[in-house]
């Protein structure tokens, strides 16, 4: 396996500018208009998943709630083997049992269930405490970083990992895909490998600044490219591992960790793409401003556009 | 020859060790209820009077008694924790009557105190008659001090003094027994008329009994109302099944992921997929010694955490070929690949941690178990993917039983002149 990987990665980097900005606008824009397609633990009401052992329609199901009295505002998740039923009341214990005996007296004996209910008061709690832990997630990497390279690295990688965690979001709610507690754990550890993966490309980028030649723009520009072609084979190593792992989960994983698998995979594909195309040439931006007032600076602004 | 050797022990010792405990260690690791099924349930507590607080004492004491009422159903291994100022959260694992247990929690704890009736004469520790309730006591009330004969005794104050002066009037020399919901805590004797609202308990208690029977005479006065916010009840087949698909999901691509990395980077992937292996095992054993409960949200972050962890191994390894292709021998190369990639392996790892530190700080529950999972699968990552595999691949390439670059994966032709 010899691929030679040396392309113009910085130089590129407009269109993937522009193609991040594209869907960052399609995110915000859906997630004004329809928000995100909120599960049970944001949203106040309960949610019974039923495990069947034998065929039951939509249909009978609504039947009985009806006949329950608890058939109104109800969304279904059909499934062969794993039925979601969304209730937007608050089940109280006692129609929750009731429901469960009447579902195994009446659609099947074998069923199991599982349920949650949550209030909303907690539900936004949670989400307020999940934009708390990106937030403070960010600057304490932030900080790392500014210690361990300098600040524009630090810049650099926080936007490119909101970026990875926005885009989930925004892809989240474009697709209408639910969205429930495991998510939150999801965007976080995408947060963690987006980070990764970037730090592994500015470790490389910053060990060859030191025999570098760094006068102009593009001296920067050939630094990052090179950096990035030579790390590019790990980037495609490690992608493809964690990407597998969480297919995995994703395909045979069950149920209840399929939206958070989802969330994983595309996140990780953000993560590896953002660290390349957005966070390297967004350093060089950053870093190309300061060259401009030192000496030889003229050049550099002429070199670029 | 030696260090070939050495590297066969330190394999066969390893290999040993893992084949020995694993069956132990897979049997007696705790899982969440979400993969044996039981049911979880957050409570907010609120003072059952309006303008009283709940405190962090009678939080606790709500949630010990909470424990005491699980504890008297049957249940094995309650989970009683309390979260923040107000909330108590109960998981229960493998629960066949749960809307009994449910209703049961939700009750109010309730202090009386109780007197015998003729009825109950016949009957020793039989005490029908309710005299007083947990709200006839002053808030915060019950004092533990010491008598003259420096035994702990135990000062009440009641808000109606009349109605307490007819009381201990009329059981004059008899017991007053004092009951938690139907279980009795003690059966002091009234020892005179007390008209002033105050009492003192003495008896033989030890200063721990003492103190205990004082929390619970003061939660009396502030009982808390229990109200469900969030729960989450999963049926046995249902966890069952759960576990099984996120282990077969794990193993599936545990497979897929050796596979490549040997492909990748022959010898030394090997080595890798061997750590991996070590790694898997020193995280259930980490599990199994800090007693932490695997849940589903765990699992998965446990098979992601396999992903970081060959990471850091083909950071390692393709920076060694790296040198190799630049023309060094495979001896100084993979000393020049295992130093210069530590450095990022670790910056990586860091970063990772911290945001994992982050989540572990501000979540909860499944989150919370979520970013413990990830925190101590990196923390043993770095010991078995960096430290233990570089130490077996340097035993191998010290003996020289490495000495072909395509053992690294790499192409005599791929190899430029210094």
């Amino acid at each position: 396996m010899r691929f030679n990987w040396d392309y113009k990665y910085v130089k590129m980097s407009k269109w993937f500018y522009t193609f991040s900005i594209i869907i960052t606008l399609l995110g915000i824009l859906s997630l004004s208009i329809f928000g995100l397609n909120y599960g049970v633990d944001f949203r106040s009401g309960s949610n019974v998943d039923v495990n069947l052992t034998k065929v039951v329609t939509q249909e009978q199901i609504q039947t009985l709630l009806d006949k329950k009295g608890i058939g109104k505002e109800v969304d279904y998740t059909p499934g062969k083997e794993r039925f979601g039923i969304r209730f937007s009341q608050v089940l109280t214990d006692q129609q929750v049992n009731d429901f469960k005996t009447s579902f195994n007296k009446e659609l099947d004996p074998k069923a199991s269930f599982e349920v949650n209910t949550v209030d909303t008061e907690m539900a936004q709690e949670l989400e307020r405490n999940a934009i708390w832990a990106i937030l403070l997630a960010s600057v304490a990497i932030a900080v790392y970083i500014s210690i361990r390279f300098e600040w524009r690295f630090a810049v650099a990688a926080i936007v490119s990992l909101l970026h990875d965690a926005f885009l989930v979001i925004s892809i989240f709610s474009i697709f209408r895909l639910e969205v429930d507690l495991t998510f939150i754990t999801a965007i976080l550890t995408i947060v963690g490998f987006s980070i990764n993966d970037t730090v592994v490309i500015f470790d490389r980028i910053r060990e060859n600044l030191r025999f570098a030649k760094k006068k102009s723009r593009a001296d920067l520009e050939q630094v990052v490219d090179h950096s990035i072609a030579q790390t590019m084979t790990r980037s495609l190593a490690t992608v493809f591992t964690v990407f597998i792992a969480s297919v995995c989960l994703f395909i045979f994983g069950g149920e209840s960790i399929r939206m958070f698998s989802l969330a994983m995979v595309i996140g990780l594909l953000f993560g590896a793409y953002s660290s390349i195309f957005i966070a390297s040439p967004l350093w060089v931006a950053l870093k190309g401003k300061q060259k401009t007032p030192t000496a030889g600076g003229g050049t550099v602004k002429t070199a670029k556009s | 020859m030696k260090r070939i050797l050495s590297f066969i022990v330190v394999v066969l010792i390893t290999t040993g060790v893992m084949v020995g405990t694993s069956p132990g260690l897979l049997n007696s690791l705790k899982l969440g209820l979400d993969l044996k099924g039981g049911f979880e349930i957050l409570y907010e507590a609120q003072p059952l009077e309006a303008g009283q607080r709940v405190t962090s004492q009678s939080l606790i004491q709500t949630a010990q008694s909470l424990e005491r009422r699980i504890n008297a159903l049957g249940t094995t291994e309650p989970e009683v924790t309390t979260e923040g100022s107000n909330r108590i959260r109960v998981r229960l694992a493998g629960v066949s009557n749960e809307a009994e247990v449910r209703s049961m929690l939700k009750k109010p704890a309730e202090l009386t105190f109780r007197s015998a009736t003729a009825a109950d004469a016949k009957k020793p520790g039989q005490y029908s008659k309710i005299e007083l309730r947990g709200n006839d006591f002053v808030e915060n009330g019950a004092v533990v001090g010491y008598n003259q004969l420096n035994q702990p005794e135990i000062s009440i104050k009641v808000k109606d003094k009349a109605k307490f002066a007819e009381i201990t009037k009329r059981l004059l020399n008899k017991e007053l027994a004092i009951f938690l919901d139907n279980d009795l805590l003690s059966a002091p004797t009234v020892r005179g008329e007390l008209t002033d609202g105050s009492a003192s308990i003495t008896g033989n208690y030890t200063r721990e009994e003492a103190n205990k029977l004082a929390d619970t005479i003061n939660l009396g006065a502030l009982p808390l109302k229990l109200t469900e916010k969030y729960s989450q009840s999963v049926g046995a087949t249902l966890g069952q099944l759960s576990l099984d698909q996120t282990i077969r999901a794990g193993l599936i691509g545990s497979i897929i992921i050796l596979v490549f990395m040997i492909a990748m980077f022959r010898v030394p992937g090997i080595i890798a997929s061997f750590c991996l292996i070590v790694h898997t095992w020193l995280v259930l054993a980490i599990f199994y010694l800090g007693g932490f409960v695997l849940t589903l949200p765990g699992i998965a972050a446990f098979v992601l955490g396999i992903g970081m962890a060959v990471d850091a191994n083909i950071i390692t390894y393709e920076r060694i070929k790296e040198e190799i292709k630049s023309g060094k021998t495979i001896r100084s190369s993979v000393i020049a690949g295992s130093k210069a990639s530590f450095r990022t392996v670790m910056d990586a790892n860091i970063t990772t941690i911290i945001a994992a530190a982050v989540m572990f700080g501000l979540g909860t529950g499944s989150v919370r178990g979520f970013a413990l999972v990830l925190i101590v699968d990196i923390v043993t990552s770095i010991l078995t993917n960096i430290f233990f595999s570089r130490f077996l691949l340097n035993l191998l390439v010290k003996a020289d039983a490495v000495k072909k670059p395509s053992y690294f994966g790499v192409k005599e032709s791929d190899i430029s002149a210094l």
